[in-house]
Parts: C-alpha cells; structure tokens; sequence
C-alpha cells in the first residue's frame, strides 16, 4: 500500500514543532504529525509519553506553549472543544466524558441535536439517529436510558458513538478499545474502514499492538514527550515498534512460572445473582492463575463484584480457605485476605487530588498505623517500593493522581491492592491501559505471587493474555459458566466458541 | 491477533424503551409523590375543618404558594447546573423595597414591575459572573453576595417602611385580586414555570443546563459554553426573583429592610423537597413547584387544624430530610435496576 504522503494529497490536520509542558512535567517537545485523508494513523507510545496530550492539543483542550497547530496547511488556534469540533475534528478521549443523568441520545447528540421549528430540538429524531447508530455498531441499548450505571465497555461504545454520530473528517481515538473485547473492536474497526474509504483521517491510539498491526497504515511513535519516528506500518514487526517505543527490546510478554497448585483458596459455589448471572461455581487453587473470559456483557465483573461483596447475591456460597463469606460485605472479604483490582479504576479505585503515595498507602492504613496513628515515613516507603516496581511515572510521588497519564493512574490502582498483600487476588482487566512494556511487569509480578501462593482470578478482555498468563480457563456467556478449559487445549478458538456460546467445548 | 468474530457479533435490535420506562416512572413518581402527600394532606385538614377549602382558603394557598415558586423555578435552573444561589432572599427584598418606592413617588405599574425585574437581573448577573470566573464555589460566593445587598438594602432603607397606604391602589388590589378562586399572582407563576420547564425540555441550551450539572469537565469538552450557560442560569434566578420582590409588594404592601431576610433557605428547602438534586443535573421545575406549594401550605394546614404553628418549621425540617432519604433510596434502586439490565445484553 502506498502512503498518503506519497500521492501529494495534503494533510487534513498537522501539528508542526507543538510543545508543551505542565510545571516542570515536559509532555510534549517539538512534535510533529501530518494526518491524511484516507489513513488511519497509530499514536504508539509508554504510559506517559505524551500521546493524550498530543491528542488534547489537536482538539483544542490545550493550546500548545509553542508550535503550531494546521488545518488544510494553515494555521489554526482553537480557543476551545467546541472550535475544534467545528472543523470536522471528533475526538474520543480516554476517559469517558459522560452525563450520567442524561440519556444516551442526549449524550450523543449533546449541543448539535436534530431540531424542528423555532429552534426546539427534535427528541424523536434523535432518538431514531441514536438507534440507527447503534445499529451500526452492532450493540443493544437503549437511547433512551441514562447513562448513569453503564459498564465501562458500553460507555466507551457511546463515546464511539457519539464521535461517529459527526461524519468527521477527522477522527481521533484515545485507546478506544481498552474495555472491549474481539467481537465489539471487530465492529468498531469495521466502522473505521468504511470511514477510512471515505476519504477521513483517523488518528488511533492503542496499547495493543496488534490491533496496530491489523487497522493502520502508518505509524509516530513517541517516547518522553519526543517524538521518534514517523513511518509506515507495511514491512515492521512487533518487535520494531516495542524497539521504537520502548527504546531496548523488550522482555517475554508472558513469562508464566509453572506452579504445582496448592489446596483450594477460594471457592464459589452455585452463585446467583437474578437476571445477571446464574449458578456459577468454580475453585481457585492457591499458586494457581484462572483466567476468566466472555464477551463483554457476560457477567464476568458482575461476578467479581458479588465475591467480594460489592453486590448481594441471592443463591450460593463463596469460602475462602473453607471458610464462608458473608452476602454483601467487603470489609469481611477483605478480612479473610481477599483483593479486588476493579474494572472501573478512575471511579473506584482511587482518590483523584490525594497524592500517589497516599492512593497506594490506603489500603495499607491499618499495616502503617502506630499507637494510632500514622506512620508516614512507613507508608512513604512502601508507596515508593510500589510505585518503583510498577514502574508508574511521576514527576513527585507527592503529586496528585489527577496528574499522572491514564496508564499510570491504572499502575498507582493495582500498586494499592497488590500492597494489601492478599491470600485471593481477582484483577479485573490487569493491564487495560498499561503499555507493553509494564504489561509484561504486570504479568510478571503475577506469576511471582501466585509462586508465593496466591490464588489468582483474573478476568481479561485481552485473549492472549489469558492464553499466555491463565492455568485454567473459566468462560462466561450470558451470565454463565458455559466452559472450563485447562491450559493446554485452551485456544483462541476453544474459548471463543465458548464465549459466543456456538459450542460446547 | 485478538479473536475477530466479526460475521457472529451479536446484533440485536436496540430494545424499546425498557429501561428508560422505568426510570421515566420514577422520575415522575418523585413528582407525583409529593402531589400525593400535599392531597393527602389537604384532604385531612379538610375532613378536620370544613371550612378550609373555601373559595378564600383556596385563594390564599395559592396566593401563598405564588412567591416561593416562582423564586424556586429560578433557583432550580441553577442548582440543577451544580450550584446554588443564597442572595435571593436579599435580591427579592431590594427589589421589592425599590418597585415600592418607585410607586410612592407615583409611577406607573407596569415599570415598577420592570424595574425590579432589571434590578434581579443585575444581580443575578453579578453572581453569575463571580460564579463562572472565579474558582470560588457558588455557595460561597453568593453567600458573600448575599451580606453585601442586605447591606447595601439597610443602608438605603434604614429605618424606611413601606405601606400598602403609600403605594396604588390598583398595585394592591392587583395583588389580592384574582378570577373567582386563582389569584393574579399565581397565573403569573404558573406560565413562567410552564415556559420554564419547556424551554429546559425542548431547548439545547436548556438541556445543556441538565449536562453541565451532570458532568462539569465532560461538558467542557462537548464544546458547551460553560460560563455563558451558568451566566444564563444565574440571571434568571436573578429576574425570577427581582420579579417576586414585585409581587410580594403588591401582595402584602409592607416592605422594609428586613423583607426576604432567611428565604433563601425556604427556596432551596422547597427545591431539594421537590426532587432538584443538589449535585446537579436532575430534577424539574415542577417538582421545585409542588415542592413549594407543599411547604406553604403547611403553614396554612396546621392553623386549621389547630395546631400551633411554633411545628412548622420542624415539619418542614422533616420533610426536607424524608425528600432526601426518599431520593437517596430511589437512586440506589435505579441504579440496580439499570446495572441488571447491563448483563443482559451481550
Ligand atoms: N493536567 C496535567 N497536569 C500535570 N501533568 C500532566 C497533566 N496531563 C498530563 N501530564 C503529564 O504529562 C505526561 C504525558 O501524559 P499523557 O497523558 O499525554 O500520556 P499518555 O501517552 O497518554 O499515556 P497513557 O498511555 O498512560 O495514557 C505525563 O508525565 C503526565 O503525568
Ligand atoms: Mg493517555
């Protein structure tokens, strides 16, 4: 395929020398990128890299302290959001950017919707775009629900939405597919081809690689704020762009220790809970990695959050170490040496304006108090050990969570729970968000605690993963246990067939 | 090379209004709740005092009611953006004592009615630019705003009153007059509230009112005039309540310099009452509305009864507080509901 660079068409939308910085943080250092018409462009890069606030600055959130921002060649300021967006410009930001209290028409269509005589907006109109919208992404909901309580997959599918619902001549996507899983990210891609056929220029960012690989024609990777290469995605391998990214190659991805398993740790047995998930029962074994797949929807989170006593369930029983947990409360969980790394970090997993260290020191408060009260320098040094081997990066670990870059905010989550040193670690989505390079970090500290003995649930969206990392398989379909599969025959396909519920493995 | 099942992905037709349906229910059940117990309540007092329901009885519930819905319609468009204006109570009680002693020196309705709509408007504009540029909280600011026209209104008054004597007679008889049982005022409160609540349904900018309470930085991003639409907010707060002042004038003729001292916490007690969540982003101007009615008429229910009035500021503390819990409750059921019906598509 030649690159649109080659064929003299313009760029839609460039950035020429950008720079920018927060205090003393240097997020961006003389950045360049051309976007075209007809590409779909990868943004690849660490935890920190600058690859948001690159983003941020193309759609006038920031403006840059130097550089320029072109569109059609010429230089453009946007005062704001909305100026950007009226140049054609949609964006997908990382997190999403959702009014829980409106519909998901409403939220779509929010400040350009339908309107009929007089200026008053037509709700039915947009309730039909809302519906068609969905259609095209091939998912159920609901225009007219409020956003409020929906999963983190279906709140991205809505931003997907929303940036879709523009015909944009560019669109820009912060790892739009962190949440989803094969089937949804087939559908969104599918989406972007078409847009792509349509002459707009898509800018894509992801931490895995292979969807890289699989949707984009060029590549600008970024490392510390600077940027490395512009190029071609035809004729480089993995292991290139790890190289590009990473600046040294890269350890085993998956560096699973194989561990004879230990008598059983945690135990769920015949777990309910009405109209989300039916008669689930499985046994974690200490020193034992289960993974948990299903599409998105199955109930896979809903079934973490019952174990560990953040909803009721209605029928069944959890044991850890033999003994019962008691229906609906975390603290007992807890007690009994049980952690739960949620799905929805940002929301529930962290204090936003408290510094790192005292996120990481939380869970510990109990370990770090003395005579009653605090112990800083303890929980200092053991947020520092943490944050050192997560390798999460920060300018202070005195700083604010709200500072850090939305890998790093995902690091400073997991370093709280893995901190509480528990008997029974579920990790919902370990690695969502986090680049290659801590992903391995992330799979390796896995593999040494389950060689400590811990027993390991660990729900993933990221099929590979599961592959590399799980000794057994457990796949959910429509809120139930639809397969078991040891390591050995687990596959992409075994575990698929399962997960769309086609065949009994 | 994650697992492409592109032909299978499960395509479903997007389902009719399930969840929307409910929480639609719910939302108008809050309405209809407090509907419920302000009936319930009159139709008590009825059965205990006949005499309660009288062409007159009713004239003065409404009448009653007419003021504080009006200054809750306007109070609700601003908490339901995430913020709260306390300066009403100062606000009415400057407007009112202006519009008075424009008519004192003998002018003309219409225009004292103006002037103190234009005198609301103005503050109204001043906290919603203190609120919009500052990085204070509202409650803060308007808080402060608040002391600062009580201040300026008691050294322009003094020790100044102004008496139904002193103003026209039309002006008065305006006040008090009305279509066999439906007072003047209260005709005016209801089409500024119905105008209101559909210009929040129906309009974008209304609806960006809702989405900027709801999500503050997301509405950032959406490109939505932040600042402007919270100027909006407050200037309407502003003339609702410069308009009240007018026609708390015409309705009791007495004004001085301690009229509308503590009605702000009347306000937002009726708004929280009547559903308008004090983080933003949801609630009606006819819940705020009935809100309103149902704390007035309190006032009017317990006297017929022959209890002592010294209850009703501890029922209307009561309540403030059941609204709360009630709406505290519902919102965990929603959103249980709505978390249900998450698992079961895919
Ligand atoms: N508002 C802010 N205040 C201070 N520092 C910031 C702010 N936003 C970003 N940074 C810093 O700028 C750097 C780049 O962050 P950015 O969010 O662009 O990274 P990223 O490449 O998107 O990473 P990730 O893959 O984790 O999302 C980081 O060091 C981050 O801590
Ligand atoms: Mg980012």
């Amino acid at each position: 395929m030649t690159h649109p660079s080659d064929t003299g068409t313009a760029p839609v939308l460039a950035l020429r020398d950008v720079s920018k910085s927060f205090g003393a943080v240097r997020a961006l250092r003389d950045v360049s990128l051309e976007l075209f018409p007809g590409e779909v462009h990868a943004l690849a890069g660490e935890n920190g890299a600058g690859k948001s606030t690159l983003i941020k600055t193309l759609a006038g959130v920031h403006r840059p302290d130097a550089g320029q921002v072109l569109l059609d060649g010429a230089p453009v300021v946007f005062h704001g959001p909305g100026d950007a967006r009226a140049a054609g410009i949609a964006v997908i930001y990382q997190e999403p950017t959702l009014f829980p209290d409106l519909s998901i028409a409403e939220n779509i269509f929010m400040g350009r919707r339908p309107r009929r005589a007089l200026g008053r907006i037509d709700h039915r109109a947009t309730r039909d775009a809302t519906a068609a919208l969905m259609r095209r992404l091939g998912v159920a909901l609901d225009p007219d629900r409020p956003a409020r309580g929906l999963s983190i997959a279906d709140q991205q599918i809505v931003e997907i939405a929303k940036a879709l619902s523009f015909d944009a001549r560019v669109l820009i996507m912060d790892e739009p597919t962190a949440a989803l899983t094969g089937s949804e990210v087939a559908r969104l891609f599918g989406v972007v081809r078409a847009l792509r056929e349509q002459g707009a220029a898509v800018l894509f960012i992801s931490h895995r690689l292979e969807e890289i690989f699989r949707i984009c024609t060029r590549v600008t990777t970024l490392r510390d704020g600077g940027r490395i290469a512009s190029e071609p995605l035809a004729g480089m391998t993995e292991d290139d762009l790890v190289r590009r990214m990473v600046g040294r190659d890269l350890d085993e991805l998956y560096p699973k220790q194989e561990v004879s398993p230990g008598e059983v740790a945690l135990s769920v047995r015949r777990l309910t809970r009405e109209g989300v998930f039916t008669d689930v029962s499985f046994e974690v074994r200490r020193g034992e990695i289960v993974g948990l797949a299903g599409l998105v929807g199955a109930g896979r989170t809903e079934v973490a959050r019952a174990i560990f006593g953040v909803d009721r369930w209605d029928a069944g029983e959890v044991t850890v170490d033999g003994k019962p947990l008691v229906n609906g409360a975390p603290s007992t969980a807890m007690a009994a040496g049980l952690a739960l790394v949620p799905e929805d970090r940002r929301a529930q997993g962290l204090v936003m304006d408290m510094s790192i260290e005292r996120n990481i020191g939380l869970t510990g408060l109990r370990k770090t108090v003395r005579a009653g009260l605090m112990d800083r320098g303890a929980e200092r040094s053991r947020s520092l050990d943490w944050a050192v081997r997560l390798q999460v990066k920060y300018a202070r670990i005195a700083d604010a969570v709200s500072t850090l870059s939305g890998g790093n905010q995902q690091k400073v989550v997991l370093a709280k729970w893995l901190a509480t040193g528990p008997k029974v670690l579920i990790i919902d989505e370990p690695t969502r968000g986090i680049d290659v390079g801590t992903k391995a970090e992330v799979h390796r500290l896995l593999s040494e605690l389950a060689a400590d003995g811990v027993a390991v649930l660990m729900i993933s969206s990221d099929l590979p993963e599961v592959l590399g990392m799980a000794d057994r398989v457990l796949v959910m379909h429509e809120g139930r246990l639809t397969a078991e599969i040891d390591r050995t025959d687990a596959t992409e396909e075994t575990v698929m067939a399962a997960a769309t519920g086609r065949a009994a493995a | 090379m994650t697992v492409t099942a592109p032909d299978q992905a499960p395509v479903t037709d997007v389902p009719k209004a399930g969840a929307t349906r409910l929480v639609d229910r719910v939302f108008k059940m809050r309405e209809l709740a407090i509907l419920l117990v302000f009936l319930v309540m009159i139709a008590v007092t009825q059965a205990g005092n006949s005499a309660f329901l009288s062409e007159q009885g009713i004239k003065d519930l409404l009448l009653n009611a007419t003021i504080l819905v009006l200054v809750a319609t306007g109070q609700s468009l601003v908490v339901i953006t995430r913020n709260v204006d306390l300066s009403v109570g100062s606000t009415l009680g400057i407007s009112a004592f202006a519009a008075g002693t424009y008519l004192q020196g003998g002018g003309d309705s219409a225009v004292a009615v103006l002037l103190a709509v234009l005198m609301g408007v103005g503050f109204g504009l001043l906290n919603g630019l203190l609120v919009s540029l500052g990085q204070v909280p509202a409650l803060v600011v308007t808080l402060g705003t608040l002391y600062i026209i009580r201040g300026i209104d008691s050294i322009w008054v003094g020790s100044r009153q102004i008496t139904a004597a002193d103003l026209p007679g039309g002006y008065v008889d305006f006040g008090s007059g009305g279509i066999s049982a439906v007072p003047y005022l209260a005709l005016i409160a209801l089409a500024v509230l119905v105008t209101t609540a559909y210009y929040l349904k129906h309009f974008g900018s209304g609806r960006e009112l809702y989405a900027l309470g709801s999500n503050p930085e997301a509405a950032r991003l959406a490109g939505i005039p932040v600042r402007k639409r919270i100027l909006t907010a407050y200037t309407f707060c502003g003339a609702l309540a410069g308009l009240a002042g007018a026609l708390y004038l015409a309705r009791f003729g007495n004004v001085d310099s301690g009229t509308g001292n503590g009605y702000e916490l009347t306000v937002v007690s009726a708004v929280v009452v009547g559903g308008v969540v004090f983080t933003g982003g949801s609630g009606s101007v006819y819940g705020a509305a009935l809100g309103a009615l149902l704390l007035t008429s309190i006032n009017s229910v317990l006297p017929a009864l022959g209890v002592s009035s010294v209850w009703v500021l501890a029922i209307n503390g009561i309540l403030l507080i059941l609204a709360i819990a009630v709406d505290r409750i519902v919102a965990l059921r929603v959103a249980d509901a709505l978390k249900k019906r998450n698992a079961r598509h895919g």
